[in-house]
């Protein structure tokens, strides 16, 4: 589904990413932890194809279609999804008009018509009731006041209700507590399919708990440096990072 | 021969019809003379620097039109708020148009200055409050010299005036430069509540220029919203001078809506001469061509212990400019003040100007006194957000201009105004958001 291939990007001439090699296929769960710096966000913002970053070398293809030249909507409506670490707030836009303002973009782009009132209702109250979101949540100004776990927890309703392919998942656990955790971790699981993917971006081995991972990946200088299963990501909370660099060396 | 020469000789001619008894003809005869010394401002005085009336009194403006003209309901219904009952007052070409109004005596007054200056009932009323708080400025002394027709608004103590007044002036084109002035004095009595909607609206492409003055007397613990919905034709262009005197325990809040129009100027002015007074001046302008919009705003504190809240939004396109010139003073008594203005705008278009200036000038010393003002682009961080959820360019423009500006329409208290301002809005920014605003 998602194939990255030697990829160098960053801004101001100078490159993050220093070459990564990543194949994501459908049904499967990847899991991309390392330290602060490491590149994490960037390679998220660089999927997900946020302008301010360059891409100098490789290239990014999804669904066997090379994606690096195309906007962030285009992406969008292709089935690529970008859950924030740190989601924009939008006064006087309702977390539901913005949903409704976001999947019928989609279907234009699509060339299809608008969802109908009755079906969008209904979808939002199914995936509002999914992840315990309180209906009176869905009329405020979208994440604007909202607590660290309100607003992740909104960019999990917004996955469930755009259905895409590929959801990368960047620091979802930050500003979660333990429940809070467990109801974003067990929306994300029936969200997954055999036909779709996930990526989890996350510093603590702790959300890979409730959202398991096929394969762990570890970034660090813009580099995977080591790739494994999930023991892998227990390795990591118990030792740190220390011991892999030494390892490189 | 001058624009002002001609007003000036025009002044000569209305003397003709004027009560010479009246102690309003000493009132005119003084302002005349301070405009005939002042003239119309120029960029050389510092509250004019950025704006130019130069090429406002270029045309040969026809100064009074005495017939009442004909205009169909069908073609400016679209200009009230219809959707709910109202008080009207409406002005054809600066003359009453008795068939588009609908005003009152029932306990209060919704009725017109001609009949105020003129009744002896309304005597005391004109006597205690015309003229009082406008300041002797060239363009408000214009306006008084002139004054003959605008809406006169006169609501008890205690009274809670149930529906919104609405003082609309039509211009229509008659004429093919039209000068007019409407002057408008309304008084709010003792713990009184009222909703005041103001708009001026062309109805051809000729030349319309308005310079109006507005005098609003807020006794005590009285409640005054005003809207003023500035979406004229580019061939109009306004002045508008509102003056505001608050008496203690008062709420006046000001929400300025500046859309269209070719030249805007409003200077609005609140004197706090009560304690606990609380003013909010608000307003929305979103420009594009080459549309001109100055706020020039003072708020005086005069009395202790009174609270200002100034919040102005701006969205430049194309060569537009905006001016924002915000002053507030504190005078040595008005301790506990508590002042905030704020100033945010995005330039759209590189060709787009804005110039912002905050005047504090605080006399006191316990005071709390905060001014922020803003230019920017927009936040490449939240467009980046709206586009990864498919949202295309354009329209997460438009999600983050109204986002922008809706801080401005939370204090709006008519559903129905806000609902129009909000069209008002999408339509400007010129798109359709995927749902209903």
């Amino acid at each position: 589904m998602l194939k990255i291939k030697d990829l160098y990007a960053g801004f101001d001439g100078k490159d993050i990413l220093q070459g990564i090699d990543l194949e994501v296929k459908a049904g499967e769960v990847h899991a991309i932890m390392g330290p602060n710096g490491s590149g994490k966000s960037t390679l998220a913002a660089v999927i997900a194809g946020k302008d301010e970053y360059e891409v100098t070398r490789g290239y990014i293809t999804f669904e066997n279609e090379d994606i690096s030249e195309l906007d962030p909507e285009e992406r969008a409506h292709k089935g690529i999804f970008l859950s924030f670490q740190y989601p924009v707030e939008i006064p006087g836009v309702s977390v539901t008009n913005f949903i409704k303002t976001a999947i019928n973009e989609t279907r234009k782009a699509k060339k299809q018509a608008d969802m109908p009132a009755a079906e969008m209702l209904k979808m939002i109250k199914e995936k509002a009731d999914m992840l315990e979101i309180d209906r009176k949540f869905l009329s405020r100004s979208l994440n604007e006041g909202f607590s660290g776990g309100e607003k992740k927890r909104n960019e999990i309703f917004q996955m469930a209700m755009l259905e895409p392919k590929l959801a990368i998942l960047d620091e979802t656990d930050s500003g979660l507590d333990i429940d809070a955790l467990k109801v974003v971790a067990n929306g994300v699981n029936k969200l997954k399919s055999e036909d779709n993917a996930i990526v989890v971006i996350t510093h603590y081995q702790r959300l890979l708990d409730y959202i398991v991972p096929d394969f762990v990946h570890v970034l660090m200088n813009g580099k995977i440096v080591k790739s494994g299963t999930k023991e892998l990501a227990y390795e990591l909370e118990e030792k740190g990072y220390d011991w892999i660099k030494e390892e490189l060396v | 021969m001058s624009f002002k020469d001609k007003l000036l000789s025009s002044y000569i001619a209305l003397e003709d019809y004027l009560e010479f008894d009246s102690p309003l003809h000493e009132v005119r005869n003084n302002a005349i003379k301070i405009f005939e010394e002042k003239g119309f401002p120029t960029k050389k005085e510092e509250a004019w620097k950025y704006t130019s009336l130069n090429s406002l009194l270029k045309p040969d403006y026809s100064v009074y039109s005495n017939k009442e003209r004909n205009v169909e309901l069908k073609t400016v219904r679209k200009y009230f708020l219809h959707e709910i009952d109202t008080y009207k007052l409406v002005f054809v070409d600066g003359v009453y148009s008795s068939f588009l109004s609908e005003t009152t005596h029932d306990t209060l007054d919704v009725c017109l200055m001609s009949a105020a200056l003129n009744k002896s009932k309304y005597k005391p009323v004109i006597e205690a409050y015309f003229n009082k708080v406008a300041k002797s400025d060239s363009l408000t002394s214009l306006n008084t010299a002139f004054t003959k027709e605008g809406a006169f608004i006169n609501i008890p103590a205690h009274k809670e005036v149930e529906k919104p007044i609405e003082i609309i002036n039509f211009s229509t084109g008659n004429e093919a430069a039209m000068f007019l002035q409407p002057r408008n004095l309304i008084v709010v009595g003792e713990n009184a509540h009222v909703q005041i909607i103001e708009r001026h609206q062309s109805l051809s492409g000729n030349e319309v220029l308005t310079n109006s003055v507005t005098e609003i007397f807020a006794e005590k613990r009285a409640c005054v919203d005003y809207y003023k919905i500035q979406n004229d034709e580019a061939t109009a262009s306004l002045i508008d001078n509102t003056y505001i005197l608050q008496q203690r325990d008062t709420v006046c809040r000001v929400h300025t809506f500046s859309f269209g129009g070719n030249l805007v100027r409003n200077n609005l002015n609140f004197y706090q001469k009560g304690e606990r007074c609380d003013s909010t001046l608000k307003g929305i302008t979103i420009l594009e061509g080459k549309q001109h919009v100055d706020h020039n705003t003072l708020v005086h504190h005069i009395a202790p212990n009174c609270e200002s809240h100034q919040d102005y939004k701006g969205l430049f396109a194309e060569s537009s400019i905006g001016v924002f010139n915000g002053k507030i003073i504190v005078e040595k008594d008005a301790q506990k003040t508590d002042a905030f203005q704020q100033n945010n705008n995005i330039l759209i278009d590189d060709k787009a100007t804005i110039n912002a200036k905050p005047q504090l000038e605080i006399f006191a010393d316990d005071v709390k006194c905060s001014h922020g003002c803003t230019v920017g682009q927009f936040d490449e961080d939240a467009l980046f957000y709206l586009r990864s959820r498919g949202i295309g360019i354009k329209e997460a423009r438009a999600l983050l201009m109204y986002a922008f500006a809706n801080t401005v329409l939370e204090s709006v208290k008519i559903p129905e105004l806000k609902m129009r301002i909000n069209k008002l809005i999408a339509n400007k920014i010129g798109v359709s958001l995927g749902f209903e605003l």
